[in-house]
């Protein structure tokens, strides 16, 4: 009973994680390596707001979330709206940007910023208390994960479903030439997607992070999930990460139950090389190999 | 050998997503004939090509060569049982003098494994056959950039890298495409030549009255299905052909100018 | 390209300058001016590299062991990236595996450094490419994520498992003679894989990969098996890496989780991104140039990656073809304004 709630929780904080990075990669073929370091930035920044700043904590997340979402927006419309077409500058730009947030959240003693080094950064969880279901003894946090999560599932896809924006959203996913032939501006797709691809990864890093510590180290960790997702569930496809999501879930809660948790990892590098060897593109992916470019 | 069926293609099936591209398709290629292959946009021609040579895979069917079945076969273990194919869309690696684009069929292992193949000079191999295709050599024209050819050369260009390979049978997508029509017509005697030589061919086009100078039979695809097949008169006289190109209620066909 | 509504306009020309024309081919055996042309630039370089370490005190000629390693990764990164169209986010995983394996064939098996590098040049490239191999028949970005992925997973499980010492690393390991032997076998080795690299890629099989990162369906349709290709790339590309790796343990005396670290894998991307991608020689030389930078900011802590980053940046969206394109342009062609 244990495992199945635990898996579930696993599988929505991976999916939590996966659904900005695959919302970016859908809709502008762009891999956003800045999505982990967003994940933990917006978790700095609510600290900040909240303990610095001493605002109240629903409006530091507030900001906190609008801020990475502009981020992500300033990120495409600054430099890699300048490098659309060229793979090689994207994935490297992109790569780089990453890199800057999450290195430069260790800086130190640069005009008097003193890096978030260490363990001492937490958040606080939204309603601090356990219940018991069905037997087990659970975190209200963990079942608001859950909650959120497939909320936020629900709202995405009535999002880029029924509003025009989101519409816009998946008519560039699926024909980019088409989309613009019938008005759609690519280039605003691609700085909204990226907007609200930087506001999920902060809000799985809202969710997520009050479970522990804000470290800026957790930023290449979840990186590297939500890039196992996507490959797992296959590049771009929804269904895909949803699915990869709850395998990956489950099987390292599972593998912990059994082995330790010190094995994680290995599970992780496990399933990725099986799905490569055995299922290229992904569980569900939709493009095989090479073939969608003749 | 000549006549022997070659190529054989039964029920080959394919959908992308909801969209049936080609429906239970099947013909026979036989050794030294040029077969065209015609239809109107989005008959499936193209597809057609693409699962014969491996860049797609079917959904249903399969393909023979020479009795040997290779449904399934990646593209480049088709081209290496000699099998070569045109590009719709000629992209040659162009900051590469013209010559050069052929260097990479020429190391290919079905070259390699042809006597002579591992050795000799593949840069001289390279100019005489871009010399056979009508490539200038006294004008230096294999050593030009191939950005900076016209459309004419380029297309020469795709059938020299076909040729280099040795193949079987060509299948040539739409290679009349873009030209005009003196370029076509000059284009024209060398694709007899190749087939006087005992090459198979399979010419996929839009430029009818063209093509059917050179053509023995002609297959007619339409919604991804077979349509009809004879000779070139046979259909263009056909009503059902007509009617897939011009819509029907149309009484005046034209010569096939689609 | 300047226009103008009316009155005459102008563009610019560049054209190849006669010189280089001349030097084309065996013609650039006819006289001394013509060879100097060629040879210059290149002398120019061997040399100056060899000279290197005999103007610079203690200090910074272990900054330039540093640097010929990082040069060593610009240009297997430069190569895999312009020459077969993969991008290595990664790099660091080269590194790791030459290291450890010649590190732990000293420390297990007392070989000495001049069997276990060489040793682990081969056998860690076999590795690396083993490991990435599934990714390889997939599109470009694939290779970007997964290898990106690679060195961190491993320091994870290094550290999980505690294995081949964990997070301490092991240490006393044999260590090379003395500093000159250090600059000068990583010097030689930047040397000779640069002409090498340049060498391969004007051969056939070099034509293939560009062909590959050009149009992988034309190369398809030629019976070329691009999966096996882009193996062979990688495996190259991983035996200069596993070597710079295997070279490291030794000149350190120690191996470590820190052989994944990051910075392999980025600074290495900086310095060609400003040195000049696809240029082979600019990575090196741009490696020779961040190196000492980054030697010099070490007091300020990670603002040495952030720097790296920001330099690559710049360069990619303002310069793209970076110092020693420009360059090598400027010496082969001149430019002019004419009439249009």
């Amino acid at each position: 009973m244990n495992i199945i709630f635990y898996g579930v929780v696993n599988s929505v904080s991976f999916a939590l994680v996966a659904m900005g990075f695959t919302l970016v990669y859908g809709v502008s073929r762009l891999p956003n390596f800045a999505h982990g370091a967003l994940y933990v930035l917006v978790g700095f920044l609510t600290w900040s707001f909240a303990n610095d700043f001493n605002l109240p904590y629903p409006l530091a997340i507030l900001i906190s979330l609008c801020l990475s979402a502009v981020i992500g927006a300033v990120i495409y419309r600054l430099v890699l709206i300048r490098l659309r077409g060229l793979p090689t500058s994207e994935i490297i730009a992109s790569f780089a940007f990453g890199l800057i947030i999450l290195e430069g959240l260790r800086l130190q003693g640069i005009g008097g910023f003193k890096g978030f080094i260490g363990p001492f950064y937490v958040l606080p969880p939204f309603i601090d208390a356990k219940i018991r279901l069905f037997g087990v003894l659970m975190d209200v946090q963990r079942l608001l994960i859950v909650g959120v999560g497939l909320a936020l599932v629900l709202l995405l896809w009535l999002f880029t479903h029924y509003t025009k924006i989101g519409l816009s959203l998946r008519a560039i996913a699926q024909d980019e030439q088409a989309a613009m032939m019938l008005g759609v501006d690519s280039d605003r797709v691609a700085m909204v997607s990226l907007a609200i691809g930087s506001a999920l990864a902060g809000l799985a890093g809202v969710m997520v992070l009050p479970l522990g510590n804000v470290t800026a180290e957790a930023g290449y960790r979840v990186l590297i999930n939500a890039l196992a997702v996507c490959i797992i569930g296959g590049l771009g496809s929804w269904a895909g990460a949803l699915l990869a999501s709850s395998v990956l879930g489950f099987a390292m809660i599972i593998s912990t139950s059994l082995f330790g948790a010190l094995w994680e990892s290995v599970v992780l590098v496990g399933t990725i090389i099986l799905i490569l060897i055995f299922k290229p593109s992904g569980l569900l992916g939709k493009q095989k190999e090479l073939e969608e470019r003749v | 050998m000549a006549g022997e069926t070659i190529l054989r293609v039964e029920n080959l099936s394919k959908s992308f997503g909801g969209v049936r591209a080609t429906k239970d398709i099947s013909l026979e290629l036989n050794s030294g004939e040029i077969l065209g292959i015609i239809g109107p946009n989005g008959s499936g021609k193209t597809t057609l090509i693409n699962l014969i040579t491996g860049f797609v895979k079917p959904d249903n069917g399969n393909v023979f060569f020479r009795e040997k079945r290779i449904t399934g076969w990646d593209a480049s273990r088709i081209a290496d049982i000699g099998i070569a194919r045109t590009f719709q869309v000629v992209r040659p690696y162009h900051s590469l003098p013209a010559f050069k684009n052929l260097i990479v069929p020429l190391n290919s292992p079905r070259i390699k494994r042809m006597p002579g193949g591992r050795s000799g000079d593949r840069d001289a191999v390279a100019i005489d056959i871009l010399e056979e295709i009508g490539f200038e050599r006294d004008a230096f024209v294999p050593y030009k950039i191939a950005s900076t050819l016209p459309l004419g050369y380029l297309k020469r260009l795709e059938l020299a890298r076909c040729l280099s390979l040795k193949p079987e049978v060509i299948i040539c997508d739409e290679i009349f495409s873009g030209l005009s029509a003196s370029e076509i017509t000059s284009l024209v005697p060398l694709i007899e030549k190749l087939q006087m030589e005992g090459m198979t061919i399979i010419m996929i086009e839009h430029r009818l009255r063209e093509l059917f100078r050179l053509v023995g039979r002609v297959i007619v695809l339409a919604f991804g299905e077979r349509l009809a097949e004879g000779t070139a008169e046979e259909v263009v006289a056909d009503e059902r052909v007509r009617e897939a190109y011009l819509g029907p209620e149309s009484d005046e066909g034209e010569e096939g100018e689609a | 390209m300047a226009t103008g509504a009316a009155g005459p306009s102008r563009r610019k020309e560049r054209l190849d300058r006669g010189i280089k024309v001349r030097t084309e081919g065996i013609y650039a055996l006819t006289s001394w001016r013509e060879m100097g042309y060629l040879l210059a630039p290149r002398s120019l370089l061997i040399l100056g590299l060899l000279v290197l370490p005999l103007l610079v005190g203690e200090y910074w000629q272990r900054v330039i062991c540093q640097a010929g390693v990082y040069a060593l990764l610009a240009l297997t990164f430069d190569f895999l990236a312009e020459y077969v169209g993969l991008i290595c986010l990664g790099g660091a995983f080269f590194v790791g595996c030459g290291g450890y394996v010649s590190g732990l064939l000293n420390h297990y098996f007392e070989w000495p450094p001049c069997v276990t590098i060489p040793v682990a040049t081969v056998v860690g490239a076999a590795i690396s490419t083993l490991v990435l191999l599934p990714c390889l028949r997939l599109r470009g970005v694939y290779f970007a994520i997964v290898s990106f992925m690679f060195p961190l997973l491993t320091v994870y499980i290094l550290i999980a498992l505690n294995i081949f010492g964990g997070t301490e690393g092991i240490s006393a390991l044999s260590t090379l003679p003395n500093i000159w032997f250090d600059q000068y076998i990583v010097l030689a080795a930047a040397i000779i894989a640069l002409f090498a690299m340049r060498r391969l890629v004007s051969e056939d099989i070099g034509l293939i990969f560009r062909s590959i990162k050009d149009n992988d369906q034309a190369v398809r349709a030629s019976g070329i098996s691009i999966t096996l290709y882009k193996t062979k790339a990688v495996f190259i590309g991983s035996l200069i890496g596993c070597f710079s790796g295997a070279y490291l343990s030794h000149q350190y005396g120690w191996l470590g989780i820190s052989l994944f670290a990051m910075d392999f894998s980025i600074l290495p991307i900086a310095a060609a991104a400003m040195g000049g991608m696809g240029s082979l020689v600019g990575p090196v030389i741009g490696a020779f140039l961040l190196t000492p930078l980054s030697e010099a900011l070490r007091g300020f802590g990670q603002l040495r990656v952030v720097l790296y980053c920001l330099i690559l940046i710049g360069f990619i969206v303002y310069k793209p073809e970076g110092l020693m394109n420009y360059l090598q342009r400027k010496y082969h062609q001149f430019e002019q304004w004419k009439e249009v």
